[in-house]
């Protein structure tokens, strides 16, 4: 059966991370941060990557990584969640290390468990396990075309990019041009990567590649937004205790206590779900159907907590200065992120045989 | 004046007379007020013509087929929704003569300030202070997310008069002059990259007696009228078929098909019906007060537009796909109206986040309903007959 619980050591992890957070990524930090030219935080990402050793989880001991599994990677990103850390682990630490790990390629394995080199997918952050990616042109032996919408390639030393003749290519990020755009999850921000007559190495078939990152991202995914949800659901309800209107606090009014009732059997669901792909993803058990699941569960939930924290603080909630925002934009823009949950309850519907009208 | 018809000839002999494309704006608009076409609903002498509510339609579809200028609604919705109808039930002859025309044509923008950090909700637990020396009033206290407060020349102002009183009691009612130099306003950032609200400090600012609205002490009553009517400006405006949030999702399905998917589609088509819905519901709702002032009815009005605005915005971010992951601009920019439909669908989604809060919010809301329209008990207060000054806080 499926292990769905958190093990000592996954407890310590979580710990760890959490500290981590706690002194490094505070809320006031994070808002600051995410309009200045340096919208990720390298300081933080090579504590976390670095120090800790967190970037080669997924990699094996052989290679420099920790050998660990989808289960591990999970809980740091429920942390990373909890706290909309701007550091690329999801994009770096799961997308293409499991993209390179598909591949095999074991040079830039090497550099990527040690959190010094952090590598980035060149596919569009909207697109789920499934879809077609776009992909560049391979014409003398170099690389030209554009790729939108990818998420953290500002922070990425190099990029892996699918190509017309089938191959997911490395390309160092300095010999493409990156152009920021104006995204509306701050935390996770998007480039248009060009490449024009980009040198690349070829690693090997990008369909299987890009289909591997795709699912564990969808599925582990799940685990971020998890923290996500908890957080707002635990930051209203101290509020709401400490708040006072009506000469009482006004989380005693019923009409709010079964609003955040409701919120907490959401997030206990969700929770169940996300550490349901995580062990999916770590076993290789019925991993397809449960990251599905996963996914067309966590998104909406996580949206409707950031969102009912916002309603919930009233006017403050609707400030630049309180940090929900960043949450609600990083629960909104993580709901289109590797899929929608319509995307999921669709491929639901052929996996589970349950097909449309 | 109570016939469309005869309206409509006036507003054609109005035009006449002043043609809009010869006609400077403010003359024009000016003009109009004086005609009685501002809002037929008010009395002559004030914009009106003593007319039915319902006929001020006539003369909009009359303007608008002329190509005549508005007074841009949207920069002065405080002023026309919730100052006007207060100063027309509460003022003075002279106080109506003196602000009601500036007030219509935009030449002067109101703000409100109502709530404090410590007075939300609960509005009625206000504590800015107004004391009386003279003729005048002194006024020191706080107010916050005061929209517009930084384009305004006048403000709808409560305050404390009396604290040896129960809260809703012990307030009063003022016209407020923003360009006091007592009044501090400082812009607040909201979660969309702009400052459209302020916090304002007021500190010894003086009010004259005369811009009192209503009696000393009754300030509270004077309010429900603002407020009542806030919630019908909020979410009762009339729109045309798809006039609201619907519109541009609606404009975007038919021109990206390749964005559409049947999950969405079988939500586009739900909210579409219940945007539908809402507007039948404000017409009726403005039918049934062609006369007279809103009531607790209004409530519901705003409860639907909010929640339908939220949903059918988030929606629309979801259908733009990869472009509903970017932003259109987050500079800080202190806006020159409140807007609601404008702009990228993320904008749109993050403002609608406001409106179930501004205005009273949504659980407020609720409980206005489920008290003063259903008539269910309220729940137990502890704070009703207490002195205000004896109230924890
Ligand atoms: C965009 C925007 C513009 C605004 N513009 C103005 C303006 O121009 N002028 C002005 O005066 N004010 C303005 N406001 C303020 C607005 O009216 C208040 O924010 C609102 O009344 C809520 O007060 P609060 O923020 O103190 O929240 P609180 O009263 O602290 O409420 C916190 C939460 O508790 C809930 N709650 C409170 N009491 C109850 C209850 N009895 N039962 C159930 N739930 C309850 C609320 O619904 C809310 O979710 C604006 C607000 C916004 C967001």
């Amino acid at each position: 059966m499926t292990d769905l619980l958190y093990s000592e050591e996954e407890e310590a992890l979580r710990a760890a991370v959490r500290d981590l957070l706690t002194d490094h990524c505070a809320a006031a930090g994070v808002v600051a941060r995410a309009e200045s030219a340096a919208p990720h935080d390298l300081g933080l990402w090579k504590s976390l990557a670095q120090s800790m050793g967190l970037a080669g989880l997924l990699i094996p001991e052989t290679l420099g990584g920790q050998g660990a599994t989808h289960r591990e990677a999970a809980v740091v990103l429920e942390e990373l969640g909890r706290a909309v850390a701007p550091v690329p682990y999801l994009t770096s630490a799961v997308v293409a290390t499991e993209a390179l790990l598909d591949c095999g390629d074991e040079e830039l394995l090497e550099k990527l468990a040690t959190g010094r080199t952090i590598g980035v997918l060149a596919v569009g952050l909207h697109l789920g396990p499934g879809a077609a990616v776009p992909v560049v042109r391979l014409e003398d032996g170099t690389l030209h075309g554009e790729l939108t919408g990818v998420a953290d390639a500002a922070a990425a030393d190099v990029l892996l990019v699918p190509a017309d003749d089938g191959g997911l290519y490395a390309v160092a990020a300095d010999a493409v041009t990156r152009t920021p755009r104006i995204s509306l999850d701050l935390t996770r921000p998007l480039a248009t990567v060009t490449l024009d007559g980009a040198p690349g190495r070829r690693l090997g078939e990008f369909g299987p590649a890009v289909r591997r990152a795709l699912r564990a991202a969808a599925g582990l995914l799940a685990s971020e937004q998890l923290g996500l949800a908890d957080w707002s659901l635990t930051e209203t309800v101290r509020y709401l205790k400490e708040r006072k209107q009506f000469n009482r606090p006004v989380g005693g009014f019923q009409a709010l206590k079964h609003r955040l009732a409701q919120l907490w059997l959401e997030v206990v669901n969700l929770r169940a779900a996300a550490r349901a792909a995580a062990d999916a993803l770590a076993t290789g058990e019925d991993t397809d159907i449960t990251v599905a699941v996963a996914q067309a569960y966590a998104a909406p939930v996580a949206v409707r907590a950031a969102e009912e924290a916002l309603q919930l603080h009233g006017g403050i909630g609707m400030t630049w200065e309180h940090p929900v925002h960043l949450y609600l934009k990083r629960a909104k823009a993580g709901s289109l992120a590797y899929g929608t949950a319509g995307a999921h309850r669709e491929a639901l519907a052929e996996l589970v045989d349950l097909r449309a009208p | 004046m109570s016939d469309a018809g005869e309206l409509r000839d006036r507003t054609r002999e109005f035009l006449a007379a002043n043609p809009p494309g010869r006609t400077e704006r403010l003359d024009f608009l000016r003009a109009r007020f004086d005609a009685g076409l501002a809002w037929v609903h008010y009395p002559e002498g004030l914009g009106g013509l003593g007319a039915p509510r319902s006929l001020q339609a006539v003369v909009d579809a009359e303007l608008e087929a002329a190509g005549a200028p508005d007074n841009d609604p949207r920069r002065i919705g405080i002023g026309l929704g919730m100052a006007a109808p207060t100063i027309l039930q509460y003022g003075t002859e002279e106080q109506r003569r003196r602000l009601l025309r500036p007030l219509w044509t935009g030449e002067e923008v109101w703000c409100q300030l109502f709530s404090e950090p410590g007075a939300g909700s609960d509005l009625a637990a206000l504590g800015t202070r107004a004391v009386r020396e003279g003729d005048d009033w002194v006024v020191d206290g706080q107010k916050v997310w005061t929209s517009s407060a930084h384009l305004a020349r006048w403000a709808i102002l409560i305050a404390r008069t009396d604290p040896g009183v129960p809260k809703h009691q012990g307030i009063t009612y003022f016209v407020c002059d923003m360009t006091d130099p007592g009044v501090e306003v400082r812009p607040l950032r909201q979660i969309t990259g702009e400052a459209e609200f302020n916090e304002v400090f007021l500190t010894g600012v003086r009010i004259p007696d005369s811009r009192r609205l209503g009696a000393v002490g009754e300030g509270w009553r004077v309010a429900q009228t603002t407020l009542n009517n806030e919630r019908v400006a909020i979410g009762g405006m009339r729109l045309p078929r798809e006039g609201g949030m619907i519109g541009p999702v609606a404009s975007t399905w038919r021109e990206r098909p390749e964005l559409r998917t049947h999950d969405l589609h079988q939500r586009l088509l739900k909210l579409w019906v219940e945007a539908e819905v809402a507007r039948f519901t404000g017409e009726r709702l403005r039918q049934q007060l062609a006369a007279g002032q809103p009531g607790p009815e209004g409530a519901g009005m705003k409860l639907s537009f909010a929640r339908l605005n939220q949903e059918i915005s988030g929606l629309e971010v979801e259908l733009r796909g990869e472009e509903g992951l970017l932003y259109d601009e987050w500079t800080m920019r202190r806006p020159e109206l409140v807007d609601f439909t404008g702009r990228d669908a993320g904008y749109r989604y993050l403002r609608a986040k406001g409106n179930s809060i501004e205005g009273g919010t949504s659980e407020v809301l609720l409980n206005i309903v489920a008290e003063r329209v259903l008539g269910l008990p309220a729940e137990p207060r502890t704070d009703k007959d207490v002195a205000w000054k004896d109230l924890a806080r």
